[in-house]
């Protein structure tokens, strides 16, 4: 394989496609010519180097030229090859390099260490035990987390080539059979099969609401009009989730094979992807891979030959979450203000310009071409019975391991936190996992044996959502969570319906209050009311679901709600308003230290003498409680 | 702003021209323009409504609609600190409490020097680096409120 390594890479991009097209026939799936896959021809090692946004913030960057320096300066070149990927979603000890055929992690690695790398894994053939991960765990034994536990749960369909292939490279692509789901459809497939094949798998959309895409596409495909659209929803609004910047990163042909795949499919020629601004790599990655399919013949017209014409064009989002809802956003690409309108009609009937839309997902469409390639059977396979196939999480908050995961449907909140995740950071106590973001709500520790599916968080009372998952601990208060979210809530809100605009302001109103200790005997009553109203009565889901973090929490944490009510108590210590520092007189030797750390200040004490805090100059700051080294100063 | 009354660098003009009859193209055309001065101008509205043909209140109407769009000039350095839920739960607030204490500013003011300015944002997508705050291009992830200072100071000397 080493040598068809090569070839690819000495064709000039622009010439014709590995075993392809211009006779009219498939993309050719180019045997396994990946990276791994070719522990059997020996020397020719690989590191793969985490390309993502997230390590390039720790250099990865330089990391990368400087392992190219290295490799020319020791002579071994041709022993390795050094490959730029996406992320490996493993963002919490990044940035990583992967080495491969013989699949070693090496963790937190520097520009520094790239001479160490080279000269020791690439000439010497051993391996730079410090930056190993394994054995980083095993140092850690307290942790009790598993060898390489991170992985060993998750199963990739969608993120198959983040972090193995190099996305600004098409022919990597198309050496994991990348485009040849587009070629058996065009070639061996009628649109009929296509939708069929899709329903069949029970693929469902990622966005949120779970709606199947077989149906999505079928409604779409025998709407009547002379012109349709495909859209790719890759705004990813809801804070803390990044599942589709990552895929759109690492994997940006996914995404472009399965729109062509779908516009041939409901006979749709032209597609857009709307994509947040604030993804500026993912944008590049995503021009380039555009940029490569049309010159390859994959995209434009006449796509191989085959008379089916699809084009692509990148269209950017301007920072607002309400542009995520599917009527919004087409609003929005058509230039005007991203205010959602009512439904029926359905995007499939009526969309973009009022012409029959599909819309998904970035991750529902980075899972067609597989489901194409590989059958419905096998994908409906994976999964429970109702959600088949597999989700990516962004599993963020108070987590050992944070990143990025993908996990077969069925599987539980516990085995995504505890055996993947690593439990929860410093030993502190689990407290709840919010899904869904500012749509959902929050699972409690009783809950986390469920197995994750559409139904069964819905009956839990949250949501899938797309796919952020923050876990929270004893430190996070729930009242104050809430508040955010809805302070999320209100200033997002695009206030076309009076329900949102004016519920959400409300809501928060009582919230703040609450944490600042002003609450006042009924509010929860009140809060419940109102949310019920909104989630009723408003017009898009923004609003319909703006009230769930606060109605959950309530749900599952009115004890705490009360307290702060009541006795003006926030026991994590979140509330500012609410906490009071003290110096224990017992405690104390007087070193000083929080006095000189206090920014006010408002310690005084004399040396070796006990320190008091001055409560009505106090601003709350906390440096005293994290400074001193005797536990003298506690919370209350 | 001097630029923008003496019209458009060409490059601007060729993009207009590019994307004009192309349906929906408003909000690229502003991103174009904000590209080019950090903000949009008035006076860059006002060019725009009457080389696309379109009324000024129209292009107003969706510039005040979304966050990104600014309508005044940010400092040469804009600070964009996360206050996604990730980033939140991790202390971030407290960044930018003590980066506009240490620049003197509020909301969305700018230095005196025109140097910096702070722009909480909404998730920049590297949740997984908690808290992480964006100078440029450049994202500096893991941040803890010592290490402000320093990153603020490498920017005033760059
Ligand atoms: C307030 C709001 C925000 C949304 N944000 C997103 C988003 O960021 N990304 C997304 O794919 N879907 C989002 N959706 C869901 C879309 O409206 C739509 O259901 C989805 O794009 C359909 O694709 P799917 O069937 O592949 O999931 C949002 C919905 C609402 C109500
Ligand atoms: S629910 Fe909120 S976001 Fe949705 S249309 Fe009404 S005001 Fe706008
Ligand atoms: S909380 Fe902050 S302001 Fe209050 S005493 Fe401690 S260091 Fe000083
Ligand atoms: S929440 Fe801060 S980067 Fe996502």
């Amino acid at each position: 394989m080493t040598g068809e390594k090569e070839v690819a890479e000495s064709r000039p991009i622009g010439a014709a496609p590995v075993g392809a097209a211009a006779s009219g026939g498939m993309v050719a799936p180019v045997g396994a010519a990946a990276p791994g896959a070719g522990a059997a021809a020996g020397a020719r090692q690989y590191l793969l180097v985490c390309g993502g946004e997230g390590c390039q913030s720790w250099k990865s960057e330089e990391l990368f030229l400087a392992l190219h320096q290295q490799a020319e300066t020791l002579g071994v070149k041709n022993e390795v090859q050094i490959i730029r990927t996406g992320c490996f979603g493993f963002c919490e000890k990044g940035p990583i390099v992967k080495v491969m055929p013989s699949e070693t992690f090496y963790c937190g690695v520097k520009p520094e260490d790239a001479k160490e790398i080279i000269a020791g894994r690439i000439a010497a053939k051993k391996d730079v035990e410090r930056l190993v991960y394994k054995k980083e765990e095993r140092l850690a034994a307290t942790t009790r987390v598993p060898e390489g536990a991170f992985y060993n749960k998750q199963f990739r369909i969608v993120l198959r080539n983040c972090g193995v292939i190099d996305p600004e490279n098409i022919d990597e692509y198309i050496a994991r059979d990348g485009y040849a789901a587009l070629g058996k459809a065009l070639f061996t497939m009628s649109p009929l099969e296509v939708v069929a094949e899709l329903r069949a798998s029970g693929l469902r959309g990622r966005g949120g609401a779970g709606f199947p895409t077989g149906l999505k596409w079928e409604l779409t495909r025998v709407a009547p009009s002379d012109q349709k659209y495909v859209i790719c929803n890759a705004d990813e609004g809801d804070p803390g989730a990044y599942m589709d910047r990552a895929t759109i990163e690492g994997d940006p042909h996914s995404v472009v094979e399965a729109m062509a795949i779908c516009g041939y499919t409901v006979g749709a020629t032209k597609g857009y992807v709307y994509i947040r601004a604030e993804y500026p790599l993912a944008i590049e990655r995503l021009k380039i891979a555009i940029r490569q399919a049309e010159e390859y013949g994959l995209l434009g017209k006449n796509i191989l030959g085959s008379g089916v014409d699809f084009e692509l064009e990148i269209r950017l989002g301007a920072g607002a979450f309400v542009c995520g809802e599917e009527t919004a956003l087409m609003r929005s690409l058509e230039g005007n203000r991203g205010m959602p309108v009512p439904k029926p009609p359905y995007p499939a009937t009526s969309g973009l310009w009022k012409k029959p839309t599909v819309i998904n997902n970035v991750e529902t469409f980075a899972n067609v071409p597989m489901v194409i390639l590989k059958g419905s059977k096998w994908f409906a396979s994976i999964g429970t019975e109702k959600s088949t196939g597999t989700k990516v999480f962004a599993l963020t908050g108070k987590i050992r391991n944070s990143g990025l995961v993908e996990v077969p449907m069925g599987t539980t909140l516990r085995e995504i936190i505890f055996d993947i995740g690593g439990g929860i950071r410093g030993g502190r106590k689990f407290k709840g996992v919010q899904t869904g973001g500012p749509s959902g709500g929050i699972i409690t520790a009783k809950d986390l044996d469920a197995p994750i599916s559409y139904e069964s968080l819905t009956a839990l009372g949250s949501m899938m959502g797309s796919g952020g998952m923050i876990v929270m601990d004893e430190d996070d208060c729930v009242v104050d969570v809430s508040k955010f979210y809805m302070d999320f809530c209100v200033d997002e809100s695009c206030g076309k319906c009076a329900p949102c605009r004016i519920g959400t302001n409300q809501m928060y109103t009582i919230l703040d209050r609450i944490t600042k200790g002003n609450g006042e005997e009924g509010d929860l009553g009140k809060l419940e009311k109102i949310g019920q109203a909104m989630t009723k009565a408003s017009l898009c889901m923004l609003g319909g679901s703006a009230a769930n973090p606060t109605l959950s929490t309530i749900r599952h944490f009115r004890d705490e709600y009360m307290e702060h009510i009541h006795d003006h108590k926030c026991r994590s210590g979140s509330c500012k308003a609410l906490v009071r520092f003290t110096i224990l007189a017992d405690k104390c030797i007087g070193c000083g230290l929080c006095a000189r750390r206090c920014p006010v200040p408002c310690i005084s004490g004399e040396k070796k003498g006990v320190h008091v805090i001055d409560q009505a100059k106090c601003v709350k700051c906390g440096e005293c409680f994290v400074s001193c080294k005797f536990g003298a100063v506690v919370k209350a | 702003m001097e630029k923008a009354e003496t019209g458009f660098s060409p490059e601007l003009s060729a993009f207009i021209a590019e994307w004009k009859d192309k349906p929906g193209n408003l909000i690229m055309l502003l991103h174009r323009i904000q590209e080019e001065y950090g903000y949009i101008p008035r006076d860059a509205a006002e060019r725009l409504a009457r080389s696309i043909e379109l009324p000024l209140a129209k292009i107003y109407g969706v510039i005040t609609f979304y966050h990104f769009f600014k309508t005044k000039k940010p400092g040469k350095n804009t600070i964009s600190i996360c206050l996604g839920t990730a980033c939140y739960l991790k202390g971030s607030q407290a960044l930018i409490d003590e980066a506009r204490d240490i620049l003197g500013i509020e909301g969305d003011e700018v230095t005196d020097d025109g140097l910096f300015s702070i722009d909480p944002v909404r998730c920049l997508g590297c949740c997984g680096l908690a808290p992480v705050l964006m100078v440029g291009n450049q994202v500096h992830a893991k941040v803890t409120k010592d290490q402000l200072v320093d990153i603020i100071a490498k920017y005033k000397s760059a």
